[in-house]
């Protein structure tokens, strides 16, 4: 069974990303979306720790990294934008949705 | 009260008091108990202190609200999953939470914990296997 | 597919309300089902029909209202929570003596068992809070 898991807090404000990753297993998927987005830039404490897992998917909500002013190459490799349609095929193909608030 | 039967998973994060999705999130256990689905709950990061026994609101003025989760055992809410781990960052052994029971009917009605200690990869598999996971 | 939607946050204070209108948008324009949008906690917030947010910025206690009046989508507040918060309908009013009611359109007040329910009935829970 895949769990699409979805951060929506800055990686420097909260531990939930942190604690997702740490759930996240082979197959899944994780959406950064509001400011989950910051965990996805290039450069950061944490930017490491993000782009080196594998068999995780990692996607971020292109709205929210727009609306915070991050261009597209400010984005970690490997890390897919996405829109909110896409978001929404996310939670359909995965089996269930896991919220890390 | 339904014919199909879920995997409910209810996962606790934050401590109590300081915020109200503790407590709010343990009255959705309790409605929840009604309707028969297979009911856990996942007590990870700060979600841990929720079980620390010996809470006295007295001094703050609140509703002490952790005799509730001893009275899960009575709605057939038996399967409380901590994260090993997260105790352990916060210096918390199984000793310094609520010893919570329930009465098994299946085997004579002797008393077993409802407290599971689990590691994160044990308790990511656990996830896995739900049906729906609830977060507060 | 079926979705069921939790909104755990009240209106502005965090973007939980707006990512979950996003989401139900984008779920009804590809042709999904909603099967209920359930707030909870300061979730009950956005069912106020009290708010008058600056003309500059999006209105979202009306922005759901016309959602569901368009899609006739079932936007359930939680009672217990309501109660705590003041989010008071007809009913209520008269049970608890409240001198007023405040409910927004296309929002109705009801138990947690909505939420339960909803879990069950759904092919998925969507979350969104802080």
């Amino acid at each position: 069974m895949s769990i699409l898991h979805t951060v929506n807090k800055s990686p420097f404000e909260k531990s939930s990303l942190n604690s997702c990753l740490g759930y996240a297993r082979e197959g899944s998927s994780v959406l950064l979306y509001e400011d989950g987005v910051y965990g996805a830039i290039k450069g950061t404490a944490i930017a490491d720790k993000i782009s080196g897992l594998s068999g995780v998917k990692i996607y971020a909500l292109g709205p929210d990294l727009k609306a915070r002013g991050v261009s597209p190459e400010k984005i970690v490799d490997g890390i897919e934008v996405v829109d909110y349609a896409a978001f929404v095929s996310l939670a359909a193909e995965n089996d269930k949705v896991q919220a890390w608030v | 009260m339904s014919e199909i039967i879920k995997k409910f998973m209810y996962i606790n994060r934050r401590a109590p008091y300081g915020t109200i999705y503790a407590w709010e999130a343990l009255e959705v256990v309790l409605i929840g108990a009604a309707f028969d689905q297979d009911v856990s709950l996942a007590f990870i990061d700060d979600g841990v202190y929720q079980l620390v026994k010996g809470q006295d609101t007295s001094e703050v003025d609140m509703k002490n609200f952790s005799p509730t989760y001893q009275a899960l055992g009575d709605y057939d809410v038996t399967k409380l999953y901590v994260e090993k781990e997260s105790l352990e960052e916060r210096g918390l052994t199984l000793d310094d939470l609520m010893p919570l029971t329930y009465e098994d009917e299946d085997d004579d009605w002797a008393e077993k914990d409802s407290i599971k200690l689990m590691s994160r990869s044990e308790l990511a598999a656990i996830m896995d296997e739900q049906d729906i996971l609830f977060s507060f | 597919m079926k979705f069921a939607i939790q909104v755990n946050e009240g209106p502005y204070q965090h973007q939980a309300t707006d990512s979950a209108y996003q989401f139900t948008k984008a779920a009804l324009s590809a042709g999904h089902e909603i099967m209920r949008v359930f707030f909870y906690h300061d979730g009950v917030n956005n069912g106020t029909n009290l708010t008058t947010p600056p003309q500059d910025d999006r209105n979202i206690v009306n922005r759901w209202s016309e959602l569901a009046k368009e899609h006739d989508l079932d936007l359930v507040v939680c009672v217990a929570a309501a109660q705590r918060r003041g989010i008071v309908d007809e009913g209520e009013m008269q049970r608890n003596g409240k001198s007023a009611q405040n409910i927004a359109d296309g929002f109705r007040i009801s138990g947690l068992g909505q939420l339960i329910e909803a879990g069950i009935q759904s092919d998925r829970l969507v979350v969104f809070g802080d």
